[in-house]
């Protein structure tokens, strides 16, 4: 009955979306404002009735009925309660009620708060918003309903992929999500711009808080992701350039590029219809994701496998909505006339070039991700594109990036001199060279990454500090730091958030270069050393968890005889998918994790166990959150909290924002 | 319990890629052994290298690495032998042959495409009037001229 609700409550919501988008479209073309004023109720009114079809679905998994489809298949009645909720979205029908609940979520929120915006604009944006939420509605009714029935329920469902049932999982999707449909935002107030062929300061104003949020919300995601990654897979790997990681790196990458971009149009209306440009991409990219996800077309360790017929559909989503807004943006784009004027040397050509590197940089991992399809199609060649591609081909671009970082932030509008810039960053240049001399002389292994990606780590870190205290403007040292507290949140959110790329690239570097791994048979109370720490299994036993199996060892870590900890390293077997799961237990640390793994039993009694020392592996994830921090700092701030759109009257008040 | 525990004995599989057993004496050939591995890629894996899959084929290409490592093979050779054998499916890092070098090429072309236009951008930009002190249009200037009856600027 609960489930019938659910259908019904989807089949009502897509009516509402339909009229959501022709209705006030209509009217904001003809300028009929009781048309134009439909568009709130009905956003509002689309997602509670997503929301409603969302909740029922969940409560199906969470009382386990077995009469759904979808549980069946992913659920269980012994799984732990957190995982049959994250069960809801852990497969292809619930992920996409997910992504539909979000999309009406943010057409709701901009109907909420948008009561500052220029009716014909927000009843263009609406209506574009819910386009999408009709395409994706029908999508789910057509293709992939969550609520079919089976003729014969079964006892029990066949439990969801042991690997999904973990806690940084549960809430991956989610945060991704968010990240992927925040950029729907962006893409559609730059149609609605397009439509109206009008783009300035307050609808830059307008974008860059929702660009911004998406973009918070994808750097959390991927770095859940690959902390789960780290974790679970029972070797350390953080990153694989897997096609799926890379759909959602894409998209990342173009948000970075225009939240910054949307900065130059906000303060000196340039860049206006590359920014429209970037904010198509950065939602086409999304969309290409879900495609490559869904569609089965390029295989990948976490694609939910799948039908082409799904995969047709999502194309076809793409190619009207990218090649629409694409076929829009060429029409129109000629009409955005820029007004800032700026030298060579400015704050808008670093950000161009920023935007450059962003851009190239994500299309070059388009290019690997799909290039085996291209191969295939048109050369008859079957290659794979693997991380070694990507590490040779992208990596240039993220150092070229960090090298120019710290200049661009301190380069005032307009006009600048190079010189004066600079000239306080020298030492933080000095800084970087010190550090890159350090790490040089004490590490062991003869690298050249280790040094180099400290080096540019220590430049961006003691860039952000510079640009921080050249923000604190002259006198004495007291009335400096007087000013520090007063300083706009923008301004924090930029150095906190160009700190954290710094913190990510020692993490990366660090662990990359300098990871020790250990392989052997060991046997119990027989220590053996791992660069410099004694590692000792104790003991051995088997254990029952609510729905697995485990082989649980105690392994005793200790350093110069003092004991560190005994970590406790899984080997998981869940019956119901006949799946084995390694779970590695890590002690966490600041400069280094130590990392334990334990294998199969061997012929003489021991054990194979795997153990790695990992340097600066916490610093990859610190830094994301640091990153995502700076975001939240950024979006926090005043003028995105004052009314949008309003008079810019802090402008006046001496220190530009931003 | 009994009956579960017959199970976890039918369906347990190695829990990670590179056994104990496998691994060479020589620690310095074992290195070398890894580098290959990292770039061969497990057949049947989703993109996985031959190092981090449990696999049993990669097992198979793993000991073939070392075989031909102790046989005297240098790291090219091993590759070489590797590819002949599977095709250029194994390699992680797609050759630079043929159509290829458009894979290649698209990053360094693409940012020197990119470079170029950005650079004709910024000097238009840093050229191009300034639309005036109070910001106004071309055409909203040229409207105040005609109102007021005298030349705009």
């Amino acid at each position: 009955m609960i489930a019938e609700l659910g259908h019904m409550a989807l089949i009502l919501a897509f009516g509402v979306a339909i009229v959501q988008t022709i209705v006030p479209f209509i009217g904001a073309q003809k300028g009929w404002s009781g048309w134009m004023a439909i568009a709130a109720p009905a956003a509002t009114l689309q997602f509670l009735l997503v929301g409603a079809a969302f909740a029922a679905l969940t409560y199906a998994f969470v009382v386990s009925d077995f009469s759904l489809r979808v549980v069946v298949l992913n659920s269980h009645s012994a799984k732990p309660m957190l995982y049959k909720v994250s069960g809801v979205w852990g497969n292809h029908e619930g992920s996409m009620m997910l992504w539909v609940l979000i999309v009406t979520l943010f057409g709701a929120m901009a109907a909420w708060f948008g009561s500052g915006l220029p009716p014909r604009l927000k009843a263009n944006v609406l209506s574009v918003q819910s386009a999408i939420g009709v395409a994706f509605l029908a999508f789910i009714l057509f293709t992939s309903n969550p609520f079919l029935r089976v003729a014969q329920p079964p006892f029990d469902g066949q439990d969801l992929n042991p690997l999904l049932q973990d806690p940084g999982l549960a809430f991956h999707p989610p945060f991704l999500y968010l990240g992927y449909v925040g950029l729907s935002m962006a893409f559609s107030f730059a149609v609605a711009a397009l439509i109206e062929g009008r783009v300035d300061a307050a609808w830059a104003r307008w974008v860059r808080p929702w660009t911004l949020a998406a973009w918070v919300f994808l750097t959390v995601g991927i770095a859940l992701g690959s902390w789960w990654a780290y974790y679970e897979l029972g070797w350390g790997g953080f990153w694989f350039w897997d096609p799926v990681e890379n759909a959602s790196f894409m998209p990342w990458l173009f948000a970075a590029a225009l939240l910054h971009s949307a900065i130059v149009v906000e303060k000196r209306e340039a860049l206006k219809s590359w920014t429209i440009l970037l904010a198509i991409l950065a939602f086409g990219f999304s969309l290409i994701g879900t495609f490559l996800v869904r569609s089965g077309v390029i295989t990948s360790v976490h694609a939910f496998a799948n039908d082409p017929e799904r995969g047709v559909f999502i194309l076809m989503i793409l190619a009207v909505f990218t090649g629409g807004a694409l076929t829009l943006f060429a029409a129109r784009a000629g009409t955005m006339e820029a007004k800032g004027v700026f030298a060579m040397v400015s704050r808008e050509s670093a950000l161009v070039f920023n935007n450059i590197l962003l851009a190239v940089s994500s299309i070059v991992v388009f290019i690997g991700t799909i290039w085996p399809l291209v191969a295939e199609m048109f050369f008859d060649r079957k290659l794979s594109v693997g991380a070694p591609f990507f590490e040779a081909a992208f990596t240039p671009f993220m150092v070229a990036l960090a090298l120019l970082l710290p200049v661009g932030a301190m380069l005032p509008w307009k006009r600048a001199k190079l010189g004066r810039v600079v000239k306080p960053l020298v030492p933080a240049a000095i800084l970087a060279v010190a550090v890159f001399l350090l790490v040089w002389a004490i590490q062991s292994q003869r690298t050249i990454l280790g040094p180099v990606g400290f080096l540019l780590g220590a430049w961006l870190v003691a860039g952000a500090a510079t640009d921080l205290w050249s923000r604190l403007g002259r006198g004495a040292l007291s009335n400096r730091f007087g000013r520090l507290a007063r300083l706009p949140r923008a301004d924090w959110g930029r150095v906190v958030a160009h700190t954290g790329l710094g913190v990510v690239f020692m993490g990366i570097s660090g662990l990359m270069a300098w990871q020790v791994e250990d392989i052997r048979v060991a046997r119990s109370a027989e220590p053996f050393d791992v660069a410099g720490y004694e590692v000792m299994i104790r003991e051995v036993r088997e254990e029952r968890g609510p729905n697995y199996l485990s082989t649980v060892a105690d392994i005793e870590v200790s350093r110069n005889g003092r004991d560190l900890a005994v970590l406790q390293p899984e080997k998981r077997v869940y019956p119901v998918q006949a799946m084995p799961t390694t779970e590695a237990a890590i002690l966490n640390g600041f400069w280094r994790d130590i990392y334990v793994v334990i294998g199969d039993a061997q012929s003489d009694g021991g054990y194979a166990v795997r153990t790695f020392i990992k340097p600066f592996a916490n610093w990859i994830w610190a830094g994301a959150i640091i990153m995502a921090l700076g975001g939240l700092l950024s979006l926090s701030d005043r003028r995105y909290r004052v009314a949008a759109g309003a008079s810019r009257q802090m402008r006046s008040t001496g220190v530009p924002a931003e | 319990m009994k009956r579960l525990l017959f199970l976890l004995a039918f369906i347990a599989t190695p829990a990670f890629a590179v056994n104990p057993d496998e691994v060479l004496d020589d620690p310095a050939l074992e290195a070398r052994a890894r580098e290959i591995s990292a770039g061969l890629r497990c057949v049947v894996c989703r993109g996985e290298n031959i190092d981090e899959s449990n696999a049993s084929i990669a097992r198979d290409l793993r000991l073939l690495v070392r075989e031909r490592l102790v046989a005297g093979d240098s790291n090219e050779e091993v590759t070489e032998f590797v590819v002949e054998r599977y095709g250029e499916y194994v390699l992680m890092k797609p050759n630079t042959s043929g159509a290829n070098l458009l894979l290649w090429l698209a990053g360094p072309a693409l940012f020197v495409a990119a470079a170029f236009g950005a650079l004709v951008y910024l000097r238009g930009r840093s050229t191009a009037k300034e639309p005036g002190e109070t910001g106004l249009s071309a055409e909203e200037r040229a409207r105040i001229a005609e109102l007021t009856g005298k030349s705009g600027e």
